[in-house]
Parts: structure tokens; sequence; C-alpha cells
């Protein structure tokens, strides 16, 4: 059996707990084995959403674990818990998508139990016959690498699926009924508590640049702090949000958190503008999940221009204010 | 408050990255090398802790010789000590860095005493195994939190922030800790002269560890094949404006 960890937020499944699923229902077939998942603690076991995304991406049975310490995400509580169903489950292999929390939390289970752990796979081919080593591709360098390794898994395999390696998809047909659900006891200790949260604070409730729609990226070609003027026009004419380069938050025009790439944000909008970017390793591998590039930028040459499906060449100080005045102009027509 | 930073030496590579014939490493014949960024941000926030409360900063590295660079430029910085566990450069396995961590750290604290708080990268810039400091921090018995972008320290313990889609979590840990923190955290300063010039002078403590490979074995790199997309050269200038702006109408965005 393949067992995908689903990460959910107090209850509530995105696209990793998606893409997870999507990656696990080819690997489970490499298997020759059913997909079942898992959802640890923070009310999951009680929302109808989990059981049916899980049922529409192809699980067979749904897992839950409840328990007084997970009342929220905690790294050290989840990897416990995992532990646990691992102990009682004895799956061939357990999936994660490889987002923050999930690397985290399936490199505590690791840690606990002594095992290998490989994150970020893209391609995952399980051991032939009676071996036990499974071949795999994984992400190296945010994605400007693969890394073909082997992994001696002694009992499960411990994987993670790179963010965004697969787009998600239900099965077809949908199933008729939900998964079967159970729920696994564990038994934790009070002092797992010490890494789960604590308290949140929301800065934004607006759209953000993970789910933006479209996103308007600036370079160091934009220049200057006040230079991002017209990009946050265009965002807000097309309800998106302005991204930017290593380069500008080095420089202190942005915040971090507006940085797209390797040591930032992976984007995944319906189309990336991205104007004055060079297109470095670093900046590609946040921006390579976009669906459309359209590249401004003065030099034909440049990376993002090369790797774009359309490009202006020109000014971005001349060709996003034009930009901005013509979709005006056209929301203007009568 | 006695810090621990944990740091990798990588190649800092351009608009691409070769690789050597074997497919066993990253060509960096002609490239420099650098701190890994989230670890970079990590020697600043140790700093940056440091001076507010009144400590030092230790800076540890597993890798070749080479990787006293890397040391020496978080003294500059204003790291105290340098601790080198030494290797012949090539690629160890997850499991098997954070043996030989967890050892040179339990020898490390048995002649100074515990770090109150050790700062891991999230993950490295090259391999991005995300695991080597929750691997070493569950040997220590202590506790950690990754995805950390705002330390504070508060009495015997520390509030840390963490990023997500919209916001932050808060985690509230108790002295001694560990944290993976991520770029973003802080703005790493640049060296003064002054720094650089007591960088030199830094004594390195070097240890050789034995520690057991892991199960994971790295076959071979390669690039990513790559769908070579036809760019579509709208025009130039601001009279492509429209042309623009008539992909984004085929989008159903205008």
């Amino acid at each position: 059996m393949l067992l995908v960890v689903l990460e959910h937020d107090r209850g509530a499944l995105g696209e990793p707990a998606r893409e997870a699923l999507t990656f696990g229902r080819t690997l489970a077939a490499k298997m020759g084995a059913e997909m079942h998942a898992l959802a640890i603690g923070a009310g999951a076991a009680a929302t109808e959403q989990v059981a049916a995304v899980s049922g529409d991406h192809g699980a067979a049975r749904l897992y839950t674990v409840d328990h007084d310490v997970l009342s929220d995400f905690g790294p050290e509580a989840w990897g416990q818990s995992l532990v646990q169903v691992i102990d009682a489950l004895g799956p061939g292999a357990v999936l994660a998508c490889g987002s923050e929390r999930g690397n985290e939390v399936m490199a505590q289970a690791a840690a606990r139990l002594d095992w290998p752990f490989v994150a970020n796979c893209t391609d995952v081919t399980p051991p032939a016959g009676a071996g036990r080593e499974w071949s795999l591709t994984r992400i190296q360098w945010g994605g400007s690498l693969l890394e073909d390794a082997t992994l001696a898994a002694s009992g499960t395999a411990l994987l993670t699926c790179g963010l965004h390696s697969v787009a998600s998809t239900p099965v077809e047909p949908a199933p008729a009924a939900p998964p079967e659900t159970r729920a696994v006891p564990v038994d934790l200790g009070a002092e797992l508590a010490r890494t789960v949260v604590k308290d949140r604070v929301v800065l934004d409730a607006g759209v953000t640049l993970p789910t933006a729609p479209v996103v308007v990226g600036g370079g160091r070609g934009v220049g200057s702090a006040e230079g991002f003027a017209p990009l946050e026009e265009l965002a807000e004419l097309l309800a998106g949000r302005v991204g930017c380069s290593r380069a500008v938050t080095n420089n202190g025009w942005r915040p971090h958190s507006d940085q797209v790439g390797q040591t930032g944000t992976r984007i995944a909008p319906e189309i990336y503008i991205a104007s004055g970017i060079s297109g470095a390793i670093q900046h590609w591998v946040g921006a390579m999940g976009s669906k459309h590039i359209l590249a401004v930028n003065i030099d034909p040459e440049a990376n993002m221009v090369v790797k774009a499906d359309w490009a202006v060449i020109g000014d971005l100080h001349q060709v996003i204010p034009a930009m901005n005045a013509e979709i005006r102009r056209r929301r203007d027509r009568p | 408050m006695r810090i621990l930073c944990c740091v990798k030496r990588v190649p800092a590579p351009g608009a691409k990255i070769n690789v050597t014939a074997d497919g066993l490493a990253v060509d960096a014949a002609h490239l420099g090398f650098t701190t890994s960024p989230h670890e970079e941000c990590g020697v600043e926030e140790a700093v940056q802790i440091a001076e507010r409360t009144g400590g030092e900063v230790t800076v540890l590295t597993l890798g070749p010789a080479e990787a006293a660079e890397q040391l020496r430029y978080a003294a500059s910085v204003g790291a105290r000590h340098g601790v080198l566990v030494s290797t012949d450069g090539s690629a160890w396995d997850p499991q098997r860095t954070a043996r030989a961590l967890t050892a040179a750290i339990r020898s490390l604290e048995a002649d100074g005493g515990v770090f109150d708080l050790i700062l891991f990268g999230n993950e490295s810039a090259d391999s991005g195994g995300f695991q080597v400091g929750v691997r070493v921090c569950h040997a220590l018995g202590r506790p950690i939190v990754n995805g950390i972008k705002g330390i504070e320290t508060e009495g015997s313990g520390v509030r840390a922030r963490r990023e997500i889609d919209g916001g932050f979590e808060v985690y509230e840990l108790d002295l001694p800790a560990a944290l993976g923190v991520k770029e973003g955290i802080n703005l790493p300063r640049y060296p003064t002269m002054r720094g650089r010039l007591a960088s030199k002078k830094l004594e390195i403590t070097t240890f050789e560890i034995e520690a057991d490979a892991g199960d994971q074995s790295l076959v071979r790199l390669h690039r990513p094949t790559e769908t070579v997309s036809q760019t579509v050269i709208l025009g130039a200038g601001p009279d492509a404006a429209p042309a623009a702006v008539d992909v984004l109408e085929e989008l159903g965005l205008v």
C-alpha cells in the first residue's frame, strides 16, 4: 500500500495535497498497490472536504489521526504521528508533497525512524521483484538540475514529490462514494506540543503571490523602489500581484515576501509578465511553474526572453505604462 | 547567548549550471563559491541575536578544506569561532552528514556547554535534502521548526515566525532550541575592512569524523530537458503595447 500524507490547514486541503494524490496514483500503479490517504489532526477527521478530495483523486481509503496535541500544525507531533501510523499499517511507501510542511514532516518521521528520506522527487520507480532498491529522479538546485539516485529502503520508502512537479487531476470517472474512513489511534507525549503553532498573524486577506492568477514581475531593470509604480498599476488592473527577483530584494526595493525564486516564492499563475528580469536560474526555478510568460526586456538575448511565450523588446519604463493605458482604453470602450 | 550556525559551501552559478563529465558534481571550474543563501542569513541572524543579548556565535560547516573560506566570511561579519568537519569534498548523503554534524556538536557542547540556539538553513541551495537539521536536532533531543523568517528572543525562549500564504504562523520554543531559517529573515551585512582583517586570524577547529553512509546514493546529475519555446516577439517599445494587451485579452484577463 502507498500512503499519501495530506497537507491541510486546520481541515482545509490545498493544492499540495491534490498534487501528492495525483503523483501517488501513478506511483501506486507502478507498485501494484492501493493508494490510501492520511489526514493528521487539527480537525481534519471532521471535514467532508478531506474525504471527498481524497476519493476524487484516487485514494481507496482515508485514515485519520487525532489527539489533544494535534490541535494545530506541529512538525514534531505530525512526524511522531506518522511514525506510529507507519508502524500500525506497514505501507510500502509514504509520499507527501514537497512543500515546506511536507518535507518537514517527512524529515521528522525519517529522523525518528533513522530511515532514509528522499525529498522532491519527479519520478519514482519501485524495486523490481523482491529487490529493495528504488530508483528515483529528484530536484537539485531548486529544479535547475536533476539527480538520479537510488534508495535502499529496508521497509517503507519515505518520499516527497517536488511542489508543482505534477498538475493535480481528479480521477475519471469520479468515484460513486467517498472512501471508507478509519481512525488510527496514536499515543503522543505532551512534550510534542513544544513545536505546535501557538498563534497566527494574518497580513493579507486578498490575493497572494503563490496563488495569484497574474504576476507582474520586476527585476534589476526596474532600477528603484519607485520604479515599481507602473507594475503595481498593471497588477491592479489584472487583479494580480507584483513579484520581483533576488536582485530587487537584495537592493531593498521590495520586501522579500515579493521575491519569486529558489529562495523565495514558487509561482504558478496563468501568466507571468516578467519585466526587466534577465532570468538567472535562481529566479527561473521560481517562475517556471507559470502557464504562460510574457517578457519585457531591452535585451532580446536575455534568458527570460528566450524562455518566454511572448516578448516585447523595449524599456519596461515605457512599455508597461503603455500597456496600462491600452487596457484602460479598451475597458472604457462602450 | 551561545549560538551555533551551520552553513554549507556551494558553487555560485549564473544563468546555467554545468555538470562534470562523470555526472557526480557541478562543474565548478569556472565558478566562485559562496555560502548557501538561507545560511548566509542564518549567520547574520545569529550575529544580530548575539549583539542584542550578549553572546558569541560559532559557525560550523562540513566540507573540504576550502570551506574554511565560508567560515572566514562568517567571521568577517561577526562570528567568533569556526569549526570545520572535514571531508574529501565528495557529496555526502543527508544521513551521513547529519551523523557527522551531531558528533561534532556533541563534542563542542561537551567542551564548551550547550548551545542555547542552533540555526540551520531551511535547505541547502544545491542538493536540497530538506532534512539534515531535523535529523541532527532529533539526535540531540532538541526542538526544531523550519521555514523561519523572524526570530525574537524573550527571556529563556524564542518566538519564531514562519511565513505562510497571507501571513505568519508563530511558534514559541524554550531554549535550548533550533530553527531552520530562510532568506528574507534579514538583509545580511557586508563585511567591514576591520572584519575582514579579523577573519584572517580566525582559529578554525577541525574535526575528522567517521560517519556511516546512509541509504540514499547519487547516481548522476543532469540538466532537465527544456521544452524549447518559440518566443513570439510582439514588437519593440511602447508601440507593442496593443499586441501585448491582445495576449492578455485572449487569456480572458482584460
